[in-house]
């Protein structure tokens, strides 16, 4: 049914483009790292297959960030720890993996296990040296930690400020947890020293372009699942809860419950997007809980525009690649540019990149109808159509509802 | 200086291993003590010309002796004459610096220096020439010779005129319990003039008692006074003295140590509570500027800390200041650091408001991301400026040191802190109900649009408020840099911290920012012992989210139409 309508004429082009864009960098970007010569001006060296491979799991947990901040305005700043349980899981996988290859060569004990005279294994690594175990983890951990904060927090109409606050306090506390060596995830360390993955070698080439093209497909279908999510009539409901949580309440909708539906789907998106980059970047330790990247992910989807699809995408990976020029060139500007931009995109930029390009293409279009209409002698206020585009309000189903933005008391 | 030199050095050669919080600071005080009684008999030594030459005769034995025994019976003659004059050689020679000159056999105490070892009289201190390495021989000691000779110092610092020593050396005999001391104890106890003093001897002497062949009878009575000192070091005496002993002197001691660790847990307890409300009042004064910002504005300012980090380094920049310019001020320099901090923090808050935030009012998660940028600009300009790495920030003569409420330590600078944190909070709760401003503050927060139409400047009144709040941030740095490290980040550890206080005790409410980081304070220090520092604040974090959900409006929530926004 789903599938119907993405294929139906009036399904949305630019969805449609980004996961043809998406799918086609999954097959062409390993296709130039590998098969063409070093030599060739169309070759992709490996780390710049690696570093976009990453810039993809960022835009993946920045999309999944959107699906509730965008849509459904609950504001969290704890997707870092979804992301970083969805990496542990991978990791202990991977650790798993290692076997006997430690520096220590116990077969069974991670070498941060044998260092730290653990005698066995503890419960919670059993089953982890299969991937099928591991990945149904990926999914489940996160997936039932945000179903289980969630439910206390929607239920008792924790909302706004306060959601954002204690979503914060859980992946600080997770922070400081997982820093506790006898926590048995390896501490301050983390996981690290990966060997294989589905038995080949992490650090191959084409290991790396495969994992490439795994976030590449698994960002394209959380694309696709994004947009049903939001184009049906569930996601009418979304932004009604986004819009006026109380009014979508006293219509007779559970609004706890569309919340927590958005929340946990988003926090298995930002799980899957940690378990793709934990073996591409080779390490996961507990900073990846750190407060201050979840603010980080918000101010992604910020920049590219939430609660639009494609805008978190372009967002992440526009910031992460300024991120990753401005550290190389001028690491010391690196925290006044990212500063700078946190400022100016809320006061200049609240609409992000994609909303300020619709209300231009916007303005245009009305301009130039305006101009039509003027030539064929009828007056229309082209002042108001500029301070307040129109726009046929089925387009863009993820769209801020124009009258929302007017402030609100400050409470 | 070679006898400060040399005390150190036999400091660092006897500190024993000691577990307890208690016993690693005694060490110190004795050897500090030591210091004062050697440098007193520097000045004032002028021993009378016959016991000066028995003294002498004693000390040239050291030449002929062949081995650590004869080397110990040398000691104990020196002790035997109890002349105070003989702890020089003694002490010397616990730290490997008397020497004997190979060509007439006479005893010196030596300082290496570059090529030559200088050479002193062992009794008066003088100077007496230098000598090569070659030409002198070192009188070695081991372990339990230095530990003969620590003992027997202490026996001799009982007759000092100093009250500290003499304290200091009971002290050491209450640890070091021996028979032998209980005459020159029972001498001390008669002439102690000083009440204080004279306990602890009496303490020192049941403790020697106890060890020694008395009767039962005697040993009991010790076990009573040792018991009613009711301290650590009691119960350690008195767990040998349970493990050694049989009958009704071992009934006695297990009954006294149950005492006194049912007592001691009591303290423990209070001990925990002063540290809770110790944190408590740090994580009042970084909250509390918050408490306006967010609970009276609802603007959520994640710059805080980065507020009370300039605070912080204006204190520095002060001290600093007067470090070069005006050494003679620096007990002063916190007291000039407070209103200058405030100065700069609320300036830096005026230009936020105006620059930044009254373009988002009424946004609240806009105004989050934006004061989070603000805040990595200033982290990245003070580590521009000052660099990454940890300033030091001094303490003034009248917050360092500590002092003893029985058993429970307490530390000037933090009952300070504390002082200081009541008192901002007093002058801001009188500032916000008894000054027009505040009045005016209160009518925003109510209600914005009243306020504005009954003639108040509400954006000034915004700019101010949010001024303040950042002002109290940057007092609250002045504070903090007394107890942590100042660096670019020393924000990012409080503002987390910070939201739970305000958010648990109540938007909008001073009172609960009070309650709420005093509460906050002492249940994690509380919790510590239990669950370790880390996991105890893991504790408290879930405590606070499940606490939220059970109250999303804090302890003391605003009642009235304004919660639902």
């Amino acid at each position: 049914m789903i599938t119907g309508r993405f294929f139906a004429a009036g399904a949305d082009r630019r969805i449609a483009i980004t996961i043809f864009i998406l799918l086609a960098v999954a097959i062409v970007v390993p296709v130039l790292n590998l098969a063409v010569a070093p030599t060739s001006a169309f070759y992709i060296p490996s780390y710049i297959v690696a570093l976009t491979g990453k810039y993809l799991c960022y835009a993946l947990l920045a999309l999944a960030l959107d699906l509730v901040w965008g849509y459904c305005g609950i504001l969290s700043l704890g997707h870092s720890a979804f992301f970083a349980l969805g990496g542990y899981a991978m990791g202990m996988y991977l650790m798993r993996q290692i076997g006997s290859r430690g520096v220590y060569g116990n077969p069974i004990l991670p070498d941060f296990m044998v260092f730290l005279n653990y005698k066995e294994l503890p419960w919670f690594w059993t089953g982890f040296d299969h991937f099928w175990f591991a990945a149904i983890m990926v999914l489940a951990v996160p997936g039932l930690l945000a179903f289980i904060f969630g439910w206390f927090a929607f239920r008792s109409r924790v909302t706004g400020v306060y959601l954002s606050i204690i979503t914060q306090a859980m992946t600080y506390a997770l922070l400081l947890a997982f820093f506790r060596n006898d926590m048995g995830f390896g501490g301050n360390n983390g996981l690290t020293d990966f060997k294989d993955i589905l038995g080949f070698n992490v650090q191959a080439d084409a290991t790396r372009s495969a994992l490439f093209a795994a976030s590449a497909v698994m960002l394209a279908f959380a694309v696709f699942v994004t947009w049903a999510i939001v184009g049906s009539k569930y996601g009418k409901l979304l932004m009604a809860v986004r819009d006026a949580e109380s009014r979508t309440r006293f219509l007779g909708w559970r609004a706890e419950n569309v919340k927590l539906f958005a929340f946990t789907v988003s926090a298995v998106m930002a799980g899957i997007a940690g378990a793709l980059y934990v073996p591409q970047v080779g390490i996961i330790n507990p900073g990846e809980f750190e407060p201050s990247n979840s603010i980080e992910v918000v101010i992604w989807a910020a920049v590219g525009g939430r609660g639009t699809i494609v805008g978190p995408i372009i967002g992440a990976l526009l910031v992460n690649a300024g991120k990753s020029w401005f550290t190389g060139v001028l690491p010391e500007l690196w925290l006044f540019a990212l500063g700078g931009l946190f400022v100016a995109v809320t006061l200049l930029l609240p609409k992000g990149i994609i909303g300020m390009w619709d209300s231009w293409r916007g303005n245009a279009k009305a301009l130039r109808a305006a101009s039509v209409a003027e030539e064929a002698g009828t007056k229309v206020g082209v002042a108001e159509a500029t301070s307040e585009p129109t726009r046929s309000p089925a387009r863009n189903p993820g769209e801020w509802s124009w009258s929302a933005t007017k402030p609100q008391a400050a409470e | 200086m070679p006898k400060t030199a040399c005390v150190r050095t036999v400091s660092s050669a006897v500190r024993t291993p000691t577990s307890t919080f208690k016993g690693r600071q005694k060490p110190m005080n004795i050897f500090h003590a030591m210091g004062l009684t050697l440098l007193f008999l520097m000045t004032t030594l002028s021993s009378s010309g016959a016991a000066e030459a028995d003294l002498r005769a004693i000390i040239a034995k050291f030449a002929t002796v062949t081995d650590f025994s004869e080397t110990g019976a040398v000691v104990q003659e020196l002790t035997a004459t109890g002349d105070p004059s003989v702890e020089r050689p003694l002490a010397a020679l616990a730290d490997g610096n008397l020497y004997v000159r190979t060509a007439d056999s006479m005893v010196f105490v030596g300082k290496e220096g570059d090529e030559n070892v200088q050479l002193f009289d062992p009794l008066s201190g003088e100077a007496a020439g230098e000598a090569s390495e070659d030409d002198i021989s070192k009188i070695s000691v081991n372990n339990t010779l230095r530990r003969a000779i620590r003992d027997a110092l202490g026996t001799l610092t009982l007759g000092s005129k100093d009250p500290t020593v003499r304290i200091a050396a009971a002290d050491t005999m209450f640890k070091t319990p021996d028979a032998a001391n209980i005459g020159p104890l029972d001498a001390a106890i008669a002439s102690e003039s000083v009440a204080s003093v004279k306990s602890l001897l009496e303490q020192a002497r049941a403790a020697s008692i106890l060890v020694s062949d008395n009767p039962d009878a005697d040993k009991l009575a010790a076990i009573a006074l040792i018991g009613a000192r009711g301290d650590r070091s009691a119960v350690s005496l008195l767990t040998s003295v349970e493990a050694n002993a049989s009958g009704a002197v071992k009934e006695a001691a297990s009954a006294a140590i149950a005492n006194i660790n049912s007592t001691l847990a009591l303290w423990d307890a209070g001990q925990n509570i002063w540290y809770g409300i110790s944190l408590g009042s740090v994580l009042l004064l970084a909250a509390i500027g918050l408490a306006i910002t967010f609970g009276v504005m609802g603007v959520i300012n994640m710059a805080h800390g980065e507020m009370v980090m300039l605070g912080a380094y204006t204190t520095f920049v002060v001290q600093q200041v007067i470090r070069t310019s005006f050494p003679g001020l620096f007990d002063w320099s916190l007291v000039i650091a407070l209103p200058l901090a405030f100065l700069v923090a609320a300036f830096v808050g005026l230009v936020i408001e105006r620059g930044v935030i009254r373009f988002l009012y009424g946004r609240p998660l806009e105004t989050l991301l934006a004061t989070w940028g603000v805040s990595l600009i200033l982290q990245q300009a003070v580590r521009s400026i000052f660099g990454p790495t940890n300033q030091e920030v001094g303490n003034p003569s009248w917050m360092s040191g500590s002092f003893d409420v029985g058993q429970l330590a307490i530390t000037w600078n933090r009952l300070w802190i504390l002082v200081f944190a009541l008192t901002v909070f007093g002058v801001l709760l009188y500032v916000m109900k008894r000054t027009p401003w505040g009045l005016q503050m209160r009518a925003v927060t109510a209600n914005r649009r009243m306020a504005a139409s009954m003639g108040i400047r509400t954006p000034w009144v915004d700019a101010l408020t949010f001024a303040l709040g950042s002002g109290i941030a940057g007092i609250a740095g002045v504070a903090l840099s007394q107890i942590d490290n100042v660096s670019p980040n020393l924000g990012r550890g409080y503002i987390i911290d910070s939201f739970m206080v305000v958010v648990f005790g109540g938007v909008g409410n001073l009172w609960g920012t009070l309650v709420g980081a005093f509460s906050l304070g002492i249940v994690n220090k509380v919790l510590e012992p239990y669950a370790g520092a880390v996991l105890g604040k893991i504790v408290v974090l879930v405590l606070i989210i499940l606490f939220i959900q059970k109250r999303p409006r804090g302890l003391f929530a605003l009642k009235g139409r304004a919660v639902e926004a």
